[in-house]
C-alpha cells in the first residue's frame, strides 16, 4: 500500500530524512519507534505534505501512485489521514461542520456526492458514542478549549469519519491516561481492516499493547535503523535507543 | 476642515486632509485636486432594490443629496425603516438627516450605501434616542470602487436609552464611516460594532468616539475585518470617560486579518479616562491567518480555498452574530457570504 523509497528530506539546509526506505502492504499495522530528533515527525509531515519540507532525492508512493507532486488535501483525498501529535484548534468553526465540509470536499475531490446532512449526523452520533464522548462537545468550535486527551480522541472521531485508508497516529498517546488509551485504542483498532493500513509512530512502547503492530522499525538519524517483529518494541523498552544512536 | 462645506463651495482647501490629526489614514485633500461639479438628481425609478428590500415597507431615499430631512418616531412606537443613501454618476452633493426616536419608542434602521460612481458624497446622521428608547443601527456599504464617501452619525442619548450598531462594508476608493456618541450613562447602552472585507485598492476607515458622561453607561465595541491585495482599513476608536462618569463598563476590541503583503490596516484604540471606579477595556490584533491551522485543514481534505474562507467566515460571522434582528442578520451572512466566495 505504501511505498517510500531512498527518501531524503530536509527542513532550510538540515538534512533530516537520510535515505528512508519502508514498505507497509495493505491490511499491516507498522510502528516506528525512534530517539527524539530521528525525524519520526518530520516523515509524518513529508508523507501529508505540510509546506517547509523539501524532497531531495526519493519517492513515496500510495498504490503505486506518487504522493509528493499531491497537494496536502489532494493526499487526503486519496486516504491519507494524519492523527497530529498536537491538534489545532479552529475557533468559531463547531467540529460538526468542519469534519462535514472536510468529508464532502473530500467525496468531490474523488468525484463521489455529498454525503446527506442526516447521513452524517448518525454516523457522528454512533461515533462519538462509540469513543465514549459527550455528543455536544461536537457542536463546539474544534478542539478550542479541550483537553489534551480530549483533541486526541476528537482526532480518532475524526478519523472514523473520514475513514482514510491509510493512516498514521503521530504520538496519540501521548497526553492520555490509561482509559483514554483504551478507548482510544479501541478505536483505533475497529478501523483495522484489509483494506487499510496504519503506521503508528510512538515515541514509547506503551501504545503498542494496544494497538498490535505487524512489524516494528526503529528510525534513527532519519534512517530506518533496524526492523523486526512486534518483540522488538519490548526489546527497545528495555534497552533504550542508545545502541541505534551510537550506530548512526 | 469641514467636509459639506468643501463640498458646497467646491473648495477643495476644506477637505480634511493628513494634517488632521483624526483624519491622517483617510487623507481626502491629497486625494481630490478639485471638487467634483455638483451631482444631478437622479431620476425617479431608477433606483431599483436594496439589499434589505422586503424586510420593511417603509423605505426612504436619499439620492445623490436630496431626500428627507427629519424623521419623527412617536413614542412608544416600534418601527422598522430602510434608509438608502444612492449616490450615481461622477458629482458631488452631501445631505443630512435628522432622526428623532422618541421616549420608548423602538426603531430598527436598515441602512444601506450604494453606487458611488467615481463621486464624493457626505450623508450626515444626527439621531437623537429619547429616554429608554432604543434603536438598532444595521448598515450594509456595497459602494463603486471609484466612489469617495464619508458618512457621520451623531448620536445623543437619554437616560436609558440603547443604541446598537453594525456596519458592514466593502469599502471604497477612500470611505469613512464615523459615529460619534453622547452617552449620557444612567443604564444608557451602546453597541458599536463594524466589519469590513476589502480587496484590491479599496479603502475603509470605521472612526469612532464616544463620551460618557454620566454615571453606570455601558459600551461595547467588537470590530473585524479583512485586508487582502492592496487594500487598507483604518480602525479609530476612541472611548472617553468624562469626570463622574463613574461606574462606566466600556469595551473595544478590534481584530484584522492582513491576507497579503501589501494590505495595511492601521488601528488606534484610545481610553481616556477621567473618573472613577470604571471597568475599560481595549485589545486589537492585526494577524495572518495560521498556517499551521491552513495545514491542518488541507490535511483533512479542505483545499486551501476553502480551509482559508471558512477561517474566514467564522472570524468575521461573530460580529454578525450580535445582531439583534434576525431577519437582516440573514442579509448581513449572505452579503458577507458572497463577499468571501469572491475571495482569493
Amino acid at each position: 500500500m505504501l511505498s517510500l523509497q531512498n527518501l531524503h528530506a530536509r527542513v532550510g539546509d538540515r538534512e533530516i530524512l537520510k535515505g528512508l526506505t519502508l514498505e507497509i502492504p495493505a491490511g499491516e499495522v507498522h510502528a516506528i519507534m525512534g530517539p527524539n530528533g530521528a525525524g519520526k515527525s518530520t516523515l509524518s509531515y513529508v508523507l501529508t505534505g505540510r509546506p517547509g519540507y523539501e524532497i531531495t532525492a526519493g519517492s513515496a508512493e500510495l498504490d503505486g501512485e506518487d504522493l509528493l507532486s499531491l497537494e496536502a488535501d489532494e493526499r487526503a483525498a486519496k486516504g491519507l489521514f494524519l492523527s497530529f501529535q498536537y491538534p489545532l484548534e479552529i475557533p468559531g468553526v463547531p467540529a460538526l461542520t468542519f469534519i462535514r465540509t472536510a468529508l464532502n470536499a473530500q467525496r468531490k475531490a474523488r468525484g463521489e456526492a455529498e454525503m446527506s446532512a442526516p447521513d452524517f449526523l448518525k454516523r457522528a452520533r454512533a461515533c462519538a458514542a462509540d469513543l465514549k464522548m459527550d455528543f455536544d462537545m461536537l457542536k463546539r468550535p474544534l478542539n478550542v478549549g479541550f483537553s489534551g486527551g480530549e483533541k486526541k480522541r476528537m482526532e480518532i472521531l475524526q478519523m472514523a469519519l473520514l475513514s482514510p485508508r491509510f493512516m498514521i497516529l503521530d504520538e496519540t498517546d501521548s497526553g492520555l491516561d490509561i482509559d483514554a488509551l483504551r478507548i482510544v485504542s479501541d478505536g483505533v483498532n475497529a478501523l483495522r481492516g484489509p483494506d487499510r493500513s496504519l503506521l503508528v509512530i510512538t515515541h514509547y512502547q506503551r501504545l503498542l499493547d494496544y494497538i498490535r503492530p505487524d512489524r516494528v522499525h526503529v528510525l534513527a538519524d532519519g534512517r530506518i535503523a533496524a526492523s523486526g517483529g512486534p518483540e522488538l518494541a519490548l526489546e527497545l523498552e528495555r534497552e533504550g535507543y542508545d545502541k541505534y544512536a551510537r550506530a548512526a | 476642515m469641514n467636509l459639506d462645506e468643501a463640498i458646497r463651495l467646491r473648495d477643495p482647501a476644506r477637505l480634511p486632509s493628513r494634517r488632521d490629526e483624526d483624519w491622517r489614514w483617510t487623507d481626502l485633500r491629497g486625494l481630490l485636486r478639485t471638487i467634483p461639479e455638483p451631482s444631478r438628481p437622479l431620476a425617479a425609478g431608477t433606483a431599483g432594490l436594496g439589499p434589505f428590500d422586503g424586510l420593511t415597507e417603509e423605505t426612504l431615499l436619499v439620492a445623490n443629496g436630496s431626500g428627507p430631512e427629519e424623521i419623527r418616531i412617536a413614542g412608544g412606537e416600534t418601527r422598522t425603516l430602510a434608509l438608502r443613501h444612492i449616490s450615481r454618476g461622477d458629482g458631488a452633493h452631501s445631505a443630512r438627516l435628522r432622526i428623532e426616536v422618541g421616549p420608548s419608542a423602538r426603531l430598527t434602521l436598515l441602512e444601506s450605501h450604494e453606487g458611488g460612481g467615481a463621486g464624493l458624497s457626505l450623508l450626515g446622521i444626527d439621531l437623537h434616542l429619547g429616554a429608554d428608547a432604543a434603536c438598532e443601527r444595521l448598515v450594509l456599504a456595497d459602494m463603486d470602487p471609484e466612489a469617495v464617501a464619508v458618512v457621520e452619525l451623531d448620536a445623543n442619548l437619554e437616560a436609558g436609552a440603547r443604541l446598537s450598531q453594525t456596519l458592514l462594508t466593502a469599502g471604497a476608493r477612500r470611505q469613512r464611516f464615523e459615529t460619534r456618541v453622547r452617552h449620557p450613562g444612567q443604564v444608557a447602552e451602546v453597541r458599536l460594532d463594524g466589519l469590513y472585507v476589502l480587496r484590491d485598492r479599496r479603502h475603509a476607515d470605521l472612526t469612532s468616539k464616544v463620551s460618557h458622561e454620566g454615571p453606570g453607561g455601558r459600551t461595547d465595541q467588537l470590530a473585524r475585518g479583512v485586508a487582502d491585495d492592496q487594500a487598507r482599513a483604518v480602525f479609530q476608536g476612541r472611548i472617553t470617560v468624562q469626570e463622574g462618569a463613574d461606574g462606566t463598563d466600556a469595551r473595544m476590541t478590534h481584530n484584522a486579518l492582513i491576507l497579503s503583503d501589501r494590505a495595511e490596516v492601521d488601528a488606534r484604540p484610545e481610553l481616556e479616562i477621567y473618573a472613577d471606579d470604571v471597568a475599560c477595556a481595549h485589545g486589537a490584533t492585526v494577524g495572518a491567518l495560521d498556517d499551521e491551522v491552513l495545514f491542518y485543514m488541507r490535511q483533512r481534505g479542505l483545499p486551501e480555498r476553502e480551509a482559508r474562507s471558512l477561517l474566514v467566515a467564522s472570524f468575521l460571522g461573530e460580529v454578525i452574530d450580535r445582531v439583534g434582528s434576525p431577519a437582516a442578520a440573514e442579509r448581513m451572512r449572505g452579503w458577507l457570504q458572497a463577499r468571501i466566495g469572491a475571495e482569493g
